[in-house]
C-alpha cells in the first residue's frame, strides 16, 4: 500500500447536478458567451449570421460522427486513430455506389458498411493480433489513402446528393428554424445518434459493460463478460459511424469525391472526442465549436472585411485543435485500459 | 441441510509448461465452515482457486457442489453454482460507483434501461443482512482498501454466492481492517456461507479457520484443525522441514559509526515535510530497526539516504562522507547496499535475466566489463555462483527475473547487494509478501551481515520482523522519530503505542 494523498473532497460527495456543473462549467460559460455574440450579430446582420450558423452545423456533422466513432472504441479500450481512413474510404465507396446504382440510400449504407469493415480490421489487429493500436490505425489511414488514390477516376458523375428536409412549422422560427430544422437526413441522424449513444453508454447494460471493458477488462472477465467480443462490436459499430461521416461528405455535403477530401477531419474528430471528455454530449458541443471556427474562417476569408492574410484565417480551426489538445489532453481522464490489449491469463 | 460438503474437488491436476502446479489435489469445504488453504508462494493455492472459479481449466479432476458433480469451465459456471471469489488484487472498476461494480455482468433492466434503483435497494438489503456497511453511490476509488474488499464480498453475495473464496484477503489490510474482516467472516458463516481462506500467515489462519489444508509444491501435504497444531507445526508442514520462527543472534559487537543522520528534513512529492528533524546513528555490527505504520516518512527517509531524493535540511554522513553531495553510484561504490521497498519498481529490471540483474550496479567495472564490451563469461559465472550461494530457485540464469516467484526475486536482490563489499545496509521491507521459508532465509542473511560488522538499517512495518532482528528500535510517527528503545527490553504493546504516536509520557499541553 502506498500512501495516496487523500482526495480533498471526493466528487461523489456532491449532488449530481453540482458534479455535472463542476465538470462542464468551462463549456457552459463558452456556450453562453457564444450565444450572446450570436444574438448580437443576428440583430446586426441576420443573413450572414444565419449563414454562418448553418455552415457550423454542416461542418460539425462529420466531426461529431468521427468523434462518436473514436469514442465507442476508446470507451471499450481500443484507440482508433484510423477515423480519417474510415471516413475517407466510406466517402469513396458511398460515392461509387451512388454512381453505379443512383440510389442514395444504398450509397449511404455502403459507406457505413465500408467503415464497419475497416472497424473489423482494426479490431482484428488490435484485439486478436494485439499489435500496437497506433500502428493499426495508421495502417487503416494509409490503406484508405492509397486505395482511394489508386482507384479514383476523375469525371464520375452522380445523380445528385441528399437534399434538405424542411420541417414545416419549426423551420419558420427565426434564427433557429433555418439552422436546426432545414437540414439533410444525415445531419438529423447525427443529432439523434448523439443522444442514442449517450443513452446506450450510460443507461444500458451494454454501455456499462463497454465502459467496464475499457477501464478494467480483467474485472469484467472475472464476471463472465466477453472482453474480446465487447471490443470487437464497439470498434465495428464505431467504424460504421466513421463510414457514415464519410458518406456525409460525398453524399450530402459535396456530392462528389476528391482525393484526400477528408482533409484531416478524422484527426480533428479525435481532438473533438478528447475535448468532449469521451462523452457524446461533450463531443457534440466540442464539434459545434470546431464547426463554428471553420465557418467563421470561411466567412472571414470570403466576407473580405478584414485585413488579415487569408492563410492566417485559414489556420483558425487547426490552431484551435492544437490549443485544445495541448491544453486538455492532460486534464481529461482517459479510460484506464485504453490502448492496452487484453491478455487472458 | 444435507451433510454433504458445500464444495469438494477430487484429483485436480493442472500442468503449466515445466511445472506441475496442482498434483491430484483433493479439497473439501464443509457447509458454514472457514477452511484455510495454507502454503508458500507458488505452492499452488491460487492455481487451485482459479480452477475452482473457472479461470483455468484443469487437466484432470472433478468438482462437486452440494454433493452433486458439476462442470466448471468459466467464471460464469462458477457463479451459477454459487461460487464467488475475492481476488487478491481487487477486480473493481475504480471510476464506477459501488452499485455499478456490484451489478456489472448481472444487471437488472427495465426495458433496455439499467435499473439502478432496484439494484441500490437490493445492495442496501444485502449490506444490512450481512453487516457489510457501504454506500452504493460512492465511487470505488475514493474508498479505503478495507471498504473496497467489502464491495468485492458484496459482489459475490449479490450473485447469490454460498461459497466464497478469499485469496490472501489480509495482505492489503491494516491490522484493524483485518480484525473487521474476521468479524464479517463470522457473520457470513453464521448465515450459512462457506469460506475458503487462502493465506500464508500462520497466526491468522489459526485464529480464523475451522479446518486447515496445507499445500506444498502443488500437492496437499496435510490437513488439520487449529486445536491440534501450532504455528511451528504449520510452518513445518508448509516448508517441509522445521523452520526457525525465532531468529537467534549473538549480542552485537559494536564498531564505528557508519551512518550518522542529523536533523534531517525531507519533502514528499507534494512538497510537504515527510521527514522532520530526524536524528540517529547506526554503528557497524548493529541493526537499527525503524518501526512505524506505513506512510509515516519511511519511504522518503530511505530515498534520501540512497541519494534518490533531495534533502531540505540537516546532514547525512555515511562513513565520514557527506552523502547528499554524492550521486547514487558514488554511494554504492562507497559501500552502501540497498534492498528497496518495491522490488519490481526499484529493485530489478523485470525483463532482464538474472545474470544482468545481478551486475546492475557493477556492470561498468572489471571483471564484468572489458573495455567497452561486456564480459559474458564473468557475468554468467557470477550468476551461477550467486544462484548456488543464495539458493535462488531458477531453471537457468538466463530466465527473465519477472518470471521468478517473489521470494526468488527478493533473493536475487539480496544476492546482488550482500555479495558486494559493503559497510552499510539499508533494508526496506525486505520480506514483504514473502513466504515463511524465504523470510527465514533473508533474516539469517541480514544477521550474518551484521555479524560481519556491517551497519544495518532495517525499515519494516512488520512488528515481528523489527522485534526479532533489531538491536535497537527507532519508532517513526508523522515523520519524526518518537523514541529510540532497546529491542531486548521493549514489549509489543509499548511499540504499538509508540507507533500510534504516544510517547509513553504524559501529554504536554500545547
Amino acid at each position: 500500500m502506498t500512501a495516496r494523498p487523500a482526495p480533498s473532497t471526493p466528487l461523489a460527495a456532491f449532488p449530481p447536478w453540482q458534479r455535472w456543473l463542476k465538470r462542464w462549467w468551462a463549456g457552459l460559460v463558452l456556450a453562453l458567451g457564444i450565444s450572446i455574440v450570436i444574438v448580437y450579430y443576428y440583430n446586426q446582420v441576420p443573413d450572414i449570421t444565419t449563414a454562418v450558423l448553418r455552415s457550423t452545423v454542416r461542418q460539425s456533422t462529420p466531426l461529431i460522427l468521427g468523434a462518436l466513432c473514436g469514442l465507442l472504441g476508446e470507451r471499450a479500450g481500443v484507440i482508433n486513430i484510423g477515423i480519417e481512413g474510415q471516413m475517407l474510404l466510406g466517402a469513396f465507396v458511398g460515392f461509387l455506389v451512388n454512381v453505379w446504382t443512383a440510389n442514395l440510400f444504398l450509397a449511404v449504407m455502403a459507406g457505413i458498411l465500408t467503415g464497419a469493415l475497416l472497424g473489423l480490421l482494426l479490431a482484428f489487429m488490435s484485439v486478436t493480433l494485439k499489435i500496437d493500436q497506433i500502428i493499426g490505425g495508421t495502417v487503416i489511414n494509409i490503406l484508405s489513402l492509397g486505395l482511394t488514390g489508386y482507384l479514383y477516376t476523375a469525371g464520375l458523375l452522380t445523380e445528385g446528393k441528399l437534399q434538405s428536409i424542411r420541417i414545416a412549422g419549426l423551420a419558420d422560427i427565426p434564427l433557429f428554424g433555418p439552422v436546426l430544422f432545414d437540414n439533410p437526413p444525415i445531419t438529423y441522424a447525427t443529432v439523434f445518434l448523439v443522444f442514442l449513444i449517450h443513452y446506450v453508454l450510460f443507461y444500458t447494460k451494454w454501455g456499462l459493460r463497454t465502459r467496464a471493458v475499457g477501464e478494467h477488462p480483467r474485472a469484467a472477465d472475472t464476471l463472465g463478460i466477453n472482453v474480446y467480443l465487447m471490443r470487437y462490436w464497439n470498434v465495428i459499430i464505431g467504424g460504421g459511424l466513421g463510414g457514415l461521416a464519410g458518406a456525409f461528405l460525398t453524399l450530402e455535403a459535396v456530392g462528389s469525391f476528391e482525393r484526400g477530401m477528408t482533409n484531416g477531419r478524422g484527426f480533428v474528430a479525435l481532438a473533438v472526442m478528447i475535448f468532449g471528455k469521451y462523452t457524446p454530449l461533450g463531443a457534440w458541443g466540442a464539434a459545434l465549436l470546431f464547426g463554428f471556427a471553420t465557418a467563421m474562417q470561411t466567412q472571414l476569408q470570403f466576407g473580405g472585411k478584414i485585413d488579415i492574410p487569408h492563410q492566417f484565417i485559414g489556420m483558425l480551426p487547426y490552431v484551435l485543435t492544437i490549443v485544445v489538445l495541448a491544453g486538455f489532453v492532460g486534464r481529461t481522464r482517459i479510460p484506464a485500459a485504453d490502448g492496452i490489449p487484453y491478455e487472458k491469463e | 441441510m444435507s451433510d454433504s460438503p458445500a464444495l469438494e474437488v477430487r484429483n485436480i491436476t493442472k500442468r503449466f509448461p515445466g511445472v506441475l502446479a496442482n498434483d491430484r489435489v483433493n479439497f473439501k469445504l464443509g457447509k458454514g465452515h472457514v477452511h484455510a488453504l495454507l502454503g508458500e508462494n507458488g505452492a499452488g493455492k491460487s492455481t487451485l482457486m482459479n480452477i475452482i472459479y473457472g479461470l483455468y481449466s484443469p487437466d484432470e479432476g472433478q468438482f462437486f457442489v452440494d454433493g452433486k458433480e458439476v462442470s466448471i469451465k468459466n467464471p460464469h459456471d462458477a457463479i451459477s453454482h454459487g461460487i464467488g471469489m475475492v481476488h487478491q488484487h481487487f477486480m473493481l472498476v475504480p471510476v464506477f460507483t459501488v452499485a455499478e461494480n456490484i451489478v456489472l455482468g448481472a444487471e437488472t433492466t427495465r426495458g433496455t434501461t439499467l435499473d439502478m434503483r432496484t439494484a441500490r435497494r437490493e445492495i442496501r438489503e444485502l449490506s444490512q443482512k450481512y453487516g457489510l456497511e457501504v454506500d452504493p453511490d460512492a465511487i470505488v476509488e475514493d474508498l479505503a482498501v478495507g471498504t473496497q474488499q467489502r464491495v468485492e464480498i458484496l459482489k459475490s453475495l449479490y450473485r447469490n454466492a454460498t461459497i466464497l473464496v478469499l485469496d490472501e484477503p489480509t495482505a492489503v489490510l491494516t491490522p484493524q481492517e483485518a480484525g473487521e474482516l474476521f468479524q464479517i467472516m463470522d457473520q457470513l458463516t453464521e448465515k450459512g456461507v462457506s469460506i475458503v481462506f487462502i493465506s500464508h500467515k500462520l497466526k491468522e489462519v489459526l485464529f480464523v479457520a475451522d479446518e486447515i489444508t496445507v499445500m506444498r509444491r502443488g500437492q496437499v501435504v496435510g490437513h488439520t484443525v487449529p486445536d491440534e497444531t501450532s504455528e511451528q507445526g504449520l510452518a513445518g508442514m508448509m516448508v517441509g522441514r522445521s523452520v526457525l520462527l525465532e531468529v537467534h543472534k549473538n549480542p552485537p559487537s559494536l564498531q564505528q559509526v557508519a551512518l550518522d543522520v542529523f536533523q534531517l528534513r525531507v519533502h514528499d512529492e507534494r512538497g510537504v515535510d515527510a521527514v522532520r528533524n530526524v536524528t540517529f546513528q547506526v554503528r557497524g555490527g548493529e541493526i537499527l530497526g525503524i518501526a512505524g505504520v506505513q506512510g509515516n516518512g519511511q519511504t522518503q527517509l530511505a530515498e534520501a539516504l540512497t541519494g534518490l531524493r533531495d534533502i531540505e535540511g540537516g546532514t547525512i554522513t555515511i562513513n565520514k562522507h557527506n552523502a547528499p553531495e554524492m550521486n547514487p553510484r558514488a554511494l554504492v561504490e562507497m559501500g552502501l547496499a540497498h534492498v528497496p521497498e518495491d522490488r519490481h519498481k526499484h529493485g530489478l529490471v523485470l525483463p532482464y535475466h538474472l545474470g544482468d540483474n545481478a551486475i546492475i550496479c557493477t556492470y561498468y567495472i572489471p571483471p564484468f566489463s572489458k573495455g567497452l564490451r561486456r564480459n559474458e563469461r564473468a557475468i554468467m559465472d557470477n550468476a551461477e555462483r550467486l544462484i548456488a550461494q543464495y539458493d535462488i530457485r531458477t531453471p537457468s540464469p538466463l530466465v527473465p527475473v519477472g518470471h521468478l516467484s517473489g521470494g526468488n526475486q527478493q533473493k536475487v536482490i539480496v544476492a546482488r547487494e550482500f555479495s558486494r563489499n559493503v559497510s552499510l545496509l539499508l533494508a526496506n521491507q525486505p520480506t514483504r509478501g514473502l513466504d515463511v521459508g524465504s523470510i527465514e532465509y533473508i533474516h539469517q542473511q541480514i544477521i550474518e551481515m551484521r555479524d560481519r560488522g556491517v551497519a544495518v538499517l532495517l525499515i519494516s512495518a512488520e512488528l515481528d520482523e523489527i522485534l526479532s532482528l533489531s538491536d535497537r528500535i527507532a519508532v517513526m510517527y508523522h515523520g519524526e522519530i518518537v523514541k529510540v528503545v532497546e529491542a531486548s527490553t521493549v514489549t509489543r504493546t509499548e511499540l504499538g503505542l509508540l507507533m500510534a504516536g504516544s510517547t509513553g509520557e504524559p501529554d504536554q499541553p500545547k
